[in-house]
């Protein structure tokens, strides 16, 4: 959490962006993030991310679904309130593994959401720093952190020279806080 | 690295040997097995046929594989669209031995009037089977397997035909793509009304002519399904091996990983869905089919089939480095293609043979005489093209694919 400045450019093609986002990461310059109205496939090789262990959660989230289906059946019908289905015993795995794969599914499921939600930050009142309101729409959008070693006219030259259609500096906050819509933020009257 | 393929003469030497151990295998099976008692000579055909079915219904996949991919104008097939397409030039063969085999025990086979594997041959007596002789009758037999194996071979030779067509087509020409995604189309009906419905039916459920299930040609495509992709994936990493295919790499083999995975999953939820309707319901005429398999002798290869299809590939597959290693995807591939000969096992032989089933010398050797046959005919076929399909259109998108 902290107030940062930021170089900004908005690029309106794919073409355009992947050999951007190349001369950023070997310039030096710090990225910040780059934001684009869809998902982009190849973009997280592009920007070297790592691979995410959302996955490995699921599949915890699924371990626990199974064992607490299995677990509560298992319990309610042989010990806490046993009852006879057609004279098959009580303990009768084949009718219960539908249900097992329906909780597996669900806690997996639910699981994975509530995790991705955590990882990315993104929660009912919680609220981020928009560099371009065009980033939703058709503008894919590069933020560089201005460190003590790169100069503001520096880079922002620099990202011209890339085929950026759009420039700015803007002071931001770049994590998350709570706050409405409505609201002027600090930074905004920084900005301003 | 080289874009043709020429067949390895050690390649050529193994595949040669494997073919000369089933045959040795089946003069040796045929003198002991038909000169022996009833299931002696039941034995020496069953086993013939399960391999014989087995084998035709996994190359098929391949065709059943590229006919899909072209329909809905995939790309990630691309790169090693020659593989499924050599094997699936080849259904022809397997289709051959499949219609001399299950010919010879229709309408051959016979022990004191009537025929142990195919018991509706001889109706006579049974009110069951006398009702269903309307459908399961030698006729009606041979006419859908003629049929459904004349049609098999000939999309498998066409798609083939087509794509080495497209190489000489002028560039960028869209005219066989698009002949192609049409014949797609039309192979997707006939497999649906073959492999999806009534082939598995006269093949292999009706060597327990009183039992019937909904769910079995499912089932059997299912294990078929995931066996040709494994097939497919062994041919691509070993081409790999030789340093031809350069255009494929991770990606495409995750994918190939991908589906291995998903259908191991897909064939368990069939499997247990045929079995927990039958238990479910609990009618005599239906858990006798379970009764054989699960308590009776077969128990060890019922629940055996289960632990190599189902908990290996979903404890093995299941992390993506595993799907983009080539150890651990060689080794499932050959891992599920076992599995699921040994499920086509558990399938045919119960009727026919049961408790005396033995696996040893002979259904070994006929298997290898089989997967040496597949080798010799496949990288034949491979060696006779650029494997590279030049001029497809869709070539690019599949070097640049990521899964």
């Amino acid at each position: 959490m902290a107030i940062k400045k930021f170089a900004v450019a908005c690029y309106d093609d794919e073409e355009v962006l992947f050999p951007a986002i190349k001369k950023v990461r070997r310039s030096g310059y710090k990225l910040h993030d780059v934001y684009t109205p869809f998902p982009v496939h190849g973009l997280d090789h592009a920007l070297g991310l790592k691979e995410t262990d959302l996955h490995i959660a699921g599949f915890i989230f699924g371990l626990c679904g199974t064992s607490t289906a299995l677990g509560f059946i298992s319990w309610i019908f042989t010990s806490d309130w046993p009852l006879n289905f057609g004279g098959k015993p009580h303990f009768s795995l084949p009718a219960w593994i539908p249900i097992t794969f329906e909780l597996t599914v669900l806690f997996a499921a639910v699981g994975m959401v509530l995790t991705f939600c955590y990882l990315n930050q993104i929660m009912p009142g919680v609220k981020k720093h928009v560099f371009h309101p065009r980033q939703t729409d058709d503008y894919f959008v590069v933020a560089i952190e201005l460190t003590q070693h790169a100069s503001e006219e520096e880079v922002v030259t620099f990202l011209k020279s890339t085929g950026a259609k759009e420039t700015s500096v803007q002071v931001a906050e770049e994590g998350w806080w709570y706050g409405r819509w409505d609201k002027q933020e600090p930074y905004e009257l920084l900005n301003a | 690295m080289t874009e043709r393929f020429e067949v390895p003469a050690r390649l050529k030497t193994t595949s040669i040997a494997l073919i000369a151990i089933g045959l040795i295998a089946l003069v040796i099976g045929g003198i002991t097995l038909l000169g022996g008692n009833e299931f002696d000579k039941t034995r020496f055909w069953v086993v013939l046929l399960q391999d014989a079915i087995f084998f035709t219904l996994i190359t098929t996949v391949s065709v059943f594989v590229q006919a899909a991919a072209s329909l809905a104008q995939g790309s990630w097939i691309v790169a090693y669209r020659r593989v499924p397409e050599a094997i699936g030039a080849n259904v022809w063969l397997f289709g051959l031995i499949m219609l001399v085999v299950s010919f010879i025990i229709v309408f051959v086979f016979k022990i004191d009037g009537h025929n142990p594997i195919y018991e509706w041959v001889y109706p006579k007596g049974d009110k069951i089977l006398e009702g269903k002789s309307a459908f399961l009758n030698p006729g009606m037999f041979a006419a859908f397997s003629i049929i459904t194996i004349g049609l098999w071979s000939f999309f498998g030779l066409k798609f083939r035909a087509m794509s080495l067509a497209q190489e000489k087509a002028p560039k960028g020409s869209t005219k066989i793509y698009w002949n192609v995604v049409r014949l797609s189309g039309a192979f997707l009906l006939v497999y649906a009304l073959s492999q999806m419905s009534t082939t598995p039916w006269f093949w292999i459920m009706s060597t327990q002519p009183h039992w019937y299930s909904t769910m079995f040609s499912w089932y059997t495509f299912a294990s078929a399904f995931v066996s040709g992709m494994a097939l497919i994936l062994l041919w691509v990493v070993y081409l790999k091996n030789q340093g031809n295919l350069e255009l494929v790499n991770k990606e495409h083999l995750h994918d190939l990983g991908k589906f291995m995975f998903a259908f191991s999953i897909f064939w368990t939820y069939l499997w247990f869905d045929q079995y927990m309707l039958i238990w479910y319901s609990n009618q005599p005429e239906e858990t006798v089919y379970f009764k054989l398999r699960q308590q009776g002798p077969y128990s060890i290869i019922f629940y055996g089939a289960f632990i190599i299809n189902f908990c290996m590939p979903i404890l093995i597959l299941m992390s993506r480095p595993s799907k983009r290693n080539y150890f651990t995807l060689t080794f499932m591939a050959m891992v599920i293609i076992f599995g699921h000969w040994l499920d086509f096992y558990q399938m045919l032989m119960p009727g026919p043979l049961g408790s005396n089933w033995h696996i040893n010398f002979y259904e070994i050797g006929i298997f290898m005489g089989f997967v040496g046959l597949l080798i010799f005919a496949v990288s034949r076929t491979l060696s006779k093209a650029s494997l590279v399909p030049h001029n497809n259109i869709l070539l690019k998108e599949a070097v640049i694919h990521l899964s």
